[in-house]
């Protein structure tokens, strides 16, 4: 499912948080959006499930077609959407809740099943993040109990059950060790095959390592979008490079 | 001459602390004193099951029962009434309500715990008595429903103000990750917020209850006062505390009657002690 960012503008009351943004995200990829802290990064990214409604004073201008619909139109269902693009956050948010019943909520609030869907989808969304085999046993256990990936990777099988398209994801791996970051990367690339996942990241070596476009971003505006190679290669905007050298950010 | 001061201070200080632990102590101790004296001549479970209250009749007959059951019929309504509206405008406040109204609703819910409880009791007594009385066709409208009411309107401040807190309290995550599930807004607050803020919830009704059964003004102006086990919320009772209040000053010092009077009031300390003590267990309890 690609997404198309058109003529895009917001505002947070008077101050102008994302300026002009026009992108087109292809599907079944992983596209990084680079930045330096304030450059709106998360904002653009909160915009693609409308998390930033929750904000009040929030205007926006312009259009994001998500499957060739406006998500800023009349028509638009916040909760289809949402299913449609699911949400990763920078810390790890399970619920309090029991491992199961983190997975299980995303099924119970769309739909009515029954038990056993509900253990299957859950022991399915497990196995995708590399999970079942340590909890499959522990099920019944709180959230909380888990280590900051499991929990991470909790959030993303949380995710998962409820068959999104587009997954988005918010600097996912700023609260881990490194080696904990390699391995939702490694998990992020198997993800790629089924999802279009989009990724907030002030990390430019992840953003290089994982992505196959990047976007960068310097106050509001997108400033250069392409190939993640080119971009770190042979940037065509000098601020890009300045940014890519370390020259600020 | 400066450490002197500082010790001075520190000392006075510590002796202000003392203070209140040894005025509960004394009067802890007082209260036993005068109220186990009654078991000399009735037995406990005669004392707490007995069904007859008649502490001036001869010999005196003295069976708080009636009065156990008074004060839980009241309370058991007042909680019945309390908490579900209680909970829920709870949540209106920290969930629902726009900036503005949140904040006249609080203070509105401020102003209704500044009430004193003698100004609810008549105020029950002028409208909402007759209001039960010819609704339900009683000969009275004193009657435990009355009371009930009434004790809601003082349990309701303390229920919503605590479990707002509880409720605001939970990191806002938990709702982001729900709604950004496509959960909606109900459902992030029945199956997320509600579970997570469960226990400050729970402690919020026990100390709300805690008030109720401690209240004494305004029960013992609109319940009736009869001391006979209520068959029914549409008849008068009477609680603990009315029957302390009420009697206390005709009591003869040192009669039994007298000790029996002190002996409930044990009663109703331990019932809010216990009330408290799960109260402070739920707030305490481990946080997810």
């Amino acid at each position: 499912m690609n997404i198309q960012v058109d003529n895009l503008n917001l505002w947070y009351g008077d101050f102008h948080a994302l300026i002009n943004v026009n992108a087109a995200f292809t599907e079944k990829q992983i596209t990084a959006i680079i930045g330096p802290s304030g450059c709106g990064k998360s904002t653009l990214l909160r915009t693609f499930n409308r998390m930033n409604d929750l904000i009040e004073g929030v205007r926006t201008s312009g259009q994001i077609l998500i499957d060739n619909e406006n998500i800023f139109g009349p028509e638009t269902d916040l909760v289809t959407l949402r299913k449609k693009v699911g949400m990763v956050f920078q810390r790890p948010n399970p619920f309090p809740l029991s491992i199961y019943e983190n997975i299980a909520f995303g099924l119970k609030i769309h739909s009515s099943v029954n038990r056993n869907m509900l253990d299957e989808a859950v022991q399915l969304s497990l196995q995708q993040v590399d999970l079942w085999d340590e909890l499959k046993d522990k099920l019944k256990k709180s959230a909380f109990s888990l280590s900051l990936e499991q929990r991470q990777r909790l959030c993303i099988a949380r995710l998962i059950a409820v068959k999104p398209e587009v997954l988005l994801m918010d600097e996912p791996c700023s609260a881990l060790d490194p080696q904990a970051t390699a391995r939702i990367e490694e998990l992020m690339r198997e993800l790629k095959r089924n999802y279009t996942i989009i990724i907030v990241t002030h990390n430019m070596q992840q953003a290089a390592r994982v992505s196959d476009e990047t976007g960068f971003m310097l106050l509001g505006e997108l400033i250069e979008f392409g190939k993640t190679e080119e971009i770190f290669t042979t940037p065509k905007d000098k601020r890009t490079e300045d940014y890519i050298t370390g020259r600020y950010g | 001459m400066r450490k002197f001061k500082e010790f001075l201070i520190e000392k006075l200080i510590l002796i202000c602390g003392l203070a209140s632990i040894f005025f509960v102590v004394l009067i802890f101790l007082f209260l036993l004193k005068e109220g186990l004296a009654v078991f000399k001549t009735v037995s406990p479970a005669k004392f707490l099951l007995g069904s007859k209250w008649y502490p001036i009749s001869e010999p005196p007959q003295l069976g708080i029962l009636p009065l156990i059951l008074g004060s839980l019929l009241v309370t058991l309504g007042a909680a019945v009434i309390s908490i579900p509206i209680g909970v829920a405008s709870a949540i209106y406040i920290a969930e629902v309500a726009p900036l503005k109204l949140k904040e006249i609703l609080k203070a509105g819910i401020e102003l209704l715990a500044a009430i004193p409880s003698v100004v609810l009791g008549f105020i029950g007594m002028v409208t909402l008595v007759p209001w039960v009385k010819n609704i339900f066709h009683l000969p009275t409208g004193l009657t435990a429903l009355s009371g009930s009411i009434m004790l809601a309107f003082m349990a309701m401040p303390t229920i919503v103000s605590i479990a707002e807190d509880a409720l605001y309290s939970i990191p806002k995550s938990y709702k982001e990750g729900a709604l950004a599930l496509g959960a909606t807004r109900w459902q992030a607050i029945w199956r997320v917020m509600l579970p997570a803020a469960s226990s400050g919830i729970l402690a919020a009704v026990m100390l709300g209850l805690g008030r109720v059964i401690g209240e004494t003004m305004a029960v013992m102006m609109i319940t009736g006062n009869a001391a006979v086990i209520p068959h029914s919320i549409l008849q008068p009772t009477r609680t603990l505390t009315a029957t302390i209040a009420a009697e206390m000053g005709e009591a003869v010092v040192g009669s039994e009657h007298y000790f029996a009077l002190f002996a409930i009031g044990i009663v109703l300390f331990v019932i809010s002690f216990g009330i408290n003590v799960t109260a402070d267990i739920f707030l305490h309890k481990r946080k997810w």
